[in-house]
């Protein structure tokens, strides 16, 4: 099936939608009644078919209108991406696993041909036809980092692995939620985990670290985390927060279904051959709480998971003021019967 | 996750010694097709089908990491060892198919470095030269200097000399002939990284100099395989899989789960990247750490394990696997 592209906005008038398809293919992120953290890592494989754990980066409908929105923040923040100068050899590492992925699993949509190191690459959606010298940054418009990340959906942190600590030495940030690169650039791991509740206590980033440090060429892992947006924003930056800040106030009965949305990241990671380094994509997936209620189990469940999150977290994630009224609006779709253990929806 | 990691299917193309210790193996991928890139420094898991006996031994890629055609690896026999090196040098030939796991380095670069000062004792040479290859490739500054026993046994030394005029010096101990480590770190520019790969006494003689001298522990980095050491035979109980399995005297504790089909992680199996580190539940006995992971806090504290290369001797050892 070849996709039909979205002409939509992320900002402004907020003309966003999911069609159908996205809402039925959205990774709802909660496999039980109830939420805390943890390492919850599974191998990246290829995953139910038209899920968005089907492909190694995951294309949709929303793709060109999220490439649009990734120039614009870009043009007024060139900040949003960065690369250290011992980084570019991980950038040419990201552009060769991204293009040989894209290719061979859309081929209706991006075309990779190799003459040696002389690479010609077709991008339809994006109306792109390049050809260049790999591992020549002369011969591309930007850095290798940068050039291919305008042409892929969702964040990217590319972490330099040394002294059994990983590095945030580069990476292309527009999508994320409210955490800045241009902060946590040259940072380790528990640094830039600082701010995060709870979860030190927990030990789990000791192990998540260990974990991250061996994953191995070949055997990329993949996670779920969530968080709450009002309106379709995908630029939640700090940068920024004077602009979306004051958007979490003004939500009502009436409005809440159609601005309130659940932000979902589907992360994954791969470890990138030329460089050692770790390759983090976060890719964002949002959905208005009328898009998600549509599915009877997810909105039974995500309205007992927002009632019984623990006060931290909720704080932490940035919607400890609007949760009485989500839980409210919520409720109206939970009558209190049970839900089927895992993410999917029940088939019909 | 399962243990190990992504298996290659390859076949041997080429058997090839280069001096009275050292063979050089060389892999294709069976039926054809690209081999992964790797980085400089990593290494591939080789297993060896001897009788009943699976082997698994780690070997450092020297081949060039851009040559996603073969790999190569070079293996020194070990007279006194278990018989995994041997098995390479007798039972392996020319068109014999082979499973060998994805490139891991455990010895990386580090990229930032303004200079790559490398030393290599013996055998220990096979990563720097994929690492030579990556940053000659790069264009990046690095100078190698390289003891060998005889210049018979140098092994790759009249090739490297050759191939990089001016980066590499041999030195041979016959001759009398040794690296001057003291004046040389003294006289590295700022941005040095040190990287040492070869016999224990090295890494240490390495590490305490430039430790001694104020080098930072960051700019100083080693590696160092140990093939696990026999002892006498012991007993474990394995408290998830329920199962007694017996480690016998030139087994490993790693390969006794394994052959026990208990699915035990690791990667280096060398007492190094900490991916095997096993709980202990209970033991009565002693424990033979021989690992690099754990520290001495560690290793007296009697609650973990690196069942690649450790051993135990005693009466009961409970393990959590």
């Amino acid at each position: 099936m070849t996709i039909q592209f979205n002409d939509e906005t992320f900002y402004g008038d907020f003309t966003f939608k999911n069609s159908d398809w996205a809402i039925k293919r959205f990774p709802f992120p909660f496999h039980e009644d109830s939420y805390m953290y943890s390492v919850n890592m599974e191998p990246h494989k290829s995953y139910r078919p038209g899920s968005v754990f089907e492909r190694t980066f995951d294309v949709d409908e929303h793709y060109v209108s999220e490439m649009k929105d990734r120039a614009r923040v870009l043009a007024n923040d060139p900040l949003r991406c960065q690369s250290l100068p011992h980084m570019t050899l991980a950038g040419w590492d990201l552009v060769e696993l991204i293009m040989e992925a894209k290719a061979a699993e859309y081929p209706d949509l991006f075309e990779l041909h190799k003459d040696g190191n002389r690479w010609r690459w077709i991008n339809k959606p994006l109306g792109i036809d390049d050809t260049f010298t790999f591992l020549d940054e002369s011969t591309l418009p930007y850095g290798p980092m940068e050039y291919i990340t305008r042409q892929t959906q969702g964040d990217f942190a590319v972490l330099d692995q040394r002294d059994d600590n990983l590095w945030m030495d580069a990476g292309m940030v527009t999508t994320q939620a409210d955490w800045s690169l241009d902060f946590d650039i040259g940072m380790n791991f528990f640094e830039w985990h600082a701010p995060v509740p709870k979860a030190h206590e927990m030990g789990i980033f000791v192990r998540a670290l260990k974990f991250l440090l061996n994953i191995q060429q070949g055997q990329p892992a993949r996670r779920l985390n969530w968080t709450m947006t009002v309106n379709p924003l995908l630029d939640t930056s700090p940068e920024n927060y004077h602009k979306w800040g004051v958007m979490k106030q003004g939500l009502t009965m009436e409005n809440i279904g159609e601005k309130q949305h659940l932000r979902v990241e589907l992360q994954t990671f791969f470890r990138l051959p030329r460089s050692n380094a770790l390759v983090f994509p976060i890719r964002c997936y949002l959905i208005s709480f009328n898009d998600l209620v549509t599915v009877p189990k997810w909105a039974r469940r995500l309205h007992r998971v927002i009632r019984d999150l623990p006060e931290e977290l909720a704080t932490y994630k940035g919607f400890i003021d609007n949760r009485p009224l989500m839980v409210e609006w919520l409720s109206q779709f939970d009558d209190g019967s049970p839900t089927s253990d895992g993410i999917w929806p029940d088939d019909d | 996750m399962s243990a190990g990691t992504a298996k290659l299917n390859v076949t041997v193309a080429e058997v090839k010694p280069i001096n009275d210790l050292v063979t050089r193996f060389k892999f294709v991928r069976t039926g054809g097709g690209s081999l992964p890139t790797f980085s400089g420094g990593a290494h591939t898991v080789v297993e060896m089908q001897d009788g009943d006996i699976t082997r698994l031994n780690a070997y450092s890629l020297m081949s060039n990491p851009a040559d996603r055609g073969a790999y190569t690896i070079s293996v020194r026999r070990d007279d006194q060892g278990r018989g995994g090196s041997k098995f390479m040098h007798t039972q392996v030939k020319e068109g014999m198919e082979m499973v060998i796991s994805n490139p891991v380095n455990l010895f990386s670069l580090d990229l930032r470095a303004k200079k790559h000062l490398m030393l290599a004792g013996g055998i220990g040479i096979t990563p720097f030269m994929a690492q030579m290859h990556q940053l000659s490739m790069m264009g990046g500054h690095f100078e190698l200097h390289y003891s060998v026993r005889t210049a018979s046994l140098g092994t790759y030394a009249k090739e490297l000399t050759e191939h990089y005029p001016g980066r590499v010096h041999v030195y041979h101990d016959d001759q009398k002939e040794a690296i001057d480590l003291k004046t040389l770190l003294a006289n590295q520019p700022l941005g040095t990284h040190v990287y040492v790969c070869g016999p224990k006494g090295m890494i240490n003689w390495v590490h305490g100099t430039a430790e001694e001298m104020g080098w930072p522990r960051e700019a100083v980095h080693s590696e160092e395989f140990l093939a696990p050491a026999s002892g006498k035979p012991f007993e474990v109980k394995c408290a998830v899989s329920n199962k007694i399995v017996q480690v016998g005297e030139h087994q490993s504790l790693l390969e006794a789960l394994e052959a026990a089909g208990i699915d035990a992680p690791y990667l280096c199996r060398g007492g190094a990247c900490g991916q095997c580190e096993t709980n202990v539940i209970g033991y009565d006995g002693k424990f033979l750490h021989y690992d690099h992971w754990l520290t001495d806090e560690q290793k007296a504290g009697g609650k973990h394990i690196m069942p690649c290369v450790s051993r135990f001797e005693g009466k009961t050892l409970v393990l959590d696997r």
